[in-house]
């Protein structure tokens, strides 16, 4: 049985494989009814827009179906009843289960309790494989992964799509760049473990020293709810602020990301610039969790 | 029939059925016992001696517990705390087998993971696990790794 759990269980190849799937299903290159005798459980115990919307679009496009848990308070979760018992129960009435969870490590114990595939749309703050192979994806678009220079901005600490991401792309050799708030760095294990894998990580105090060297700029949200009170909130916040200003002389590819929601991170001005590739990147989670979908139950 | 010089009287008489380990990291050994299940109200005949004199480690603790023959796995764990630990197992007061520790390299249940966010923190019928690197143990639910004060964090 195949799951799609962390990043970290992949190889480039398997990237690259699920990378060019997604291309297929992005250029309509796919029979429309795939998946129509199947059955997709939507378990979102966190919020999510994006991700839980994006995957149920991507069943509907392969003709298959979803249901779903939108809440902990709708679910017997707040019965007491555990994760475990949960996906041992939907497991029995699905083809795969989506699985969004406010802890660290959910979708792995998932898998074990599981009779049908897990698909990891996020745990804590630990994995979200489906939005690294999207950011991935909308990289490759418009240039190879290869040797690039990526820099990581906001909250390195907490932040999980930017630790997925940079565990992919050190398998690329892209040369990494991280510019993060005092406090909000990227933790040491994952500095450690990145370096391990040959990855150059550069710490570069100020995104303005960073931004001409960059061919990709991951931009993540600063957690409110990670400071103490509003004002050094919107101080850190300021400081990490993207505007046109900040975008003369960079290189001409360029590409702005964002795994969105954003608050505040990037002036909307910048949205009207060719760098400004967030929203092509949100569009792309559909095609990319077609390709999961269909992978894990083709 | 002489009497034995009091002053190099035995700290700790031999036992005749059971498991002695030697050559504890000095100071380890309530922590050996804790990993190895045994508390107060176990019922092992226990001698512990800490601070022992040695010619090869300076100092070290060993323990012997009386009508139990310690299991590879158990032993293992021991590794974590006291790497040069020595495991005779005795019968009728002969050692009939002599072994070393060898740390495992999946340690089940055995280490609490410090990540409050860690699944295995939670009511989950699942054990912490982790795997044994070079460099720390590392969760394999959440990925924390421990690097250093393993002691406070065995369960």
């Amino acid at each position: 049985m195949y799951h799609i759990i962390s990043i970290r269980d992949f190889e480039r190849s398997d990237l690259d494989y699920l990378l060019d799937r997604a291309q297929e299903f992005d250029t309509g290159n796919y029979r429309p009814g795939m998946l129509d005798d199947k059955l997709v459980a939507l378990l979102f115990f966190e919020p999510s827009t994006r991700t839980r919307m994006s995957f149920a679009t991507a069943m509907a496009r392969l003709g298959g179906k979803s249901i779903s848990v939108d809440s902990v308070e709708a679910s017997s979760i707040v019965k007491g009843e555990t994760l475990a018992d949960t996906i041992r129960v939907i497991s029995s009435y699905v083809d795969a289960i989506v699985l969004r969870h406010p802890k660290e490590g959910a979708a792995r114990l998932a898998s074990e309790f599981a009779t049908v595939p897990i698909i990891n749309a996020g745990d804590g703050a630990g994995q979200h494989p489906s939005q690294t192979l999207l950011d991935l994806y909308t990289i490759r678009q418009s240039m190879p992964v290869d040797g690039i220079d990526v820099g990581l901005l906001g909250d390195l600490r907490y932040g999980r799509t930017a630790h997925s991401l940079a565990l992919a792309l050190s398998l690329y050799g892209v040369t990494l760049h991280t510019i993060a708030p005092g406090g909000l760095e990227m933790p040491a294990n994952i500095a450690l473990e990145l370096r391990e894998r040959g990855m150059e990580v550069v710490e570069h105090p100020n995104v303005e020293e960073a931004i001409r060297e960059l061919d990709v700029l991951y931009v993540t949200r600063i957690q409110r709810e990670r400071f103490p009170d509003s004002a050094s909130y919107y101080n850190v916040a300021s400081s990490y602020r993207i505007t046109t200003d900040l975008l003369d002389g960079v290189k001409e590819r360029l590409m702005i990301l964002h795994p969105l929601p954003r608050a505040g991170e990037i002036d909307p001005a910048v949205d009207r610039t060719p760098y400004a590739r967030y929203f092509e990147q949100a569009r792309n989670g559909v095609p990319v969790r077609m390709a999961l979908l269909h992978e894990v139950m083709r | 029939m002489s009497r034995k010089d009091p002053s190099r009287g035995l700290l700790v008489s031999p036992i005749k059925n059971g498991t002695v380990i030697d050559h504890i990291t000095a100071g380890e050994a309530l922590n050996v016992l804790r990993i190895l299940g045994i508390t107060g109200s176990t019922r092992e005949c226990l001698s512990i001696a800490t601070n022992v004199e040695s010619k090869r480690m300076g100092k070290k603790d060993i323990v012997k517990i009386e009508n139990r023959e310690l299991r590879t796995e158990e032993v293992d764990r021991i590794a974590l705390l006291a790497p040069h630990a020595k495991i005779n197992i005795i019968r009728d007061y002969k050692v009939v087998e002599k072994k070393g520790v060898e740390i495992p390299e999946i340690l089940r249940g055995v280490v609490r993971c410090p990540n409050p966010g860690c699944i295995t923190n939670t009511n989950e019928p699942v054990a912490s696990t982790f795997e044994v690197l070079d460099k720390g143990l590392h969760c394999l639910y959440c990925d924390w790794l421990i690097k250093d004060d393993i002691a406070n964090h065995i369960i």
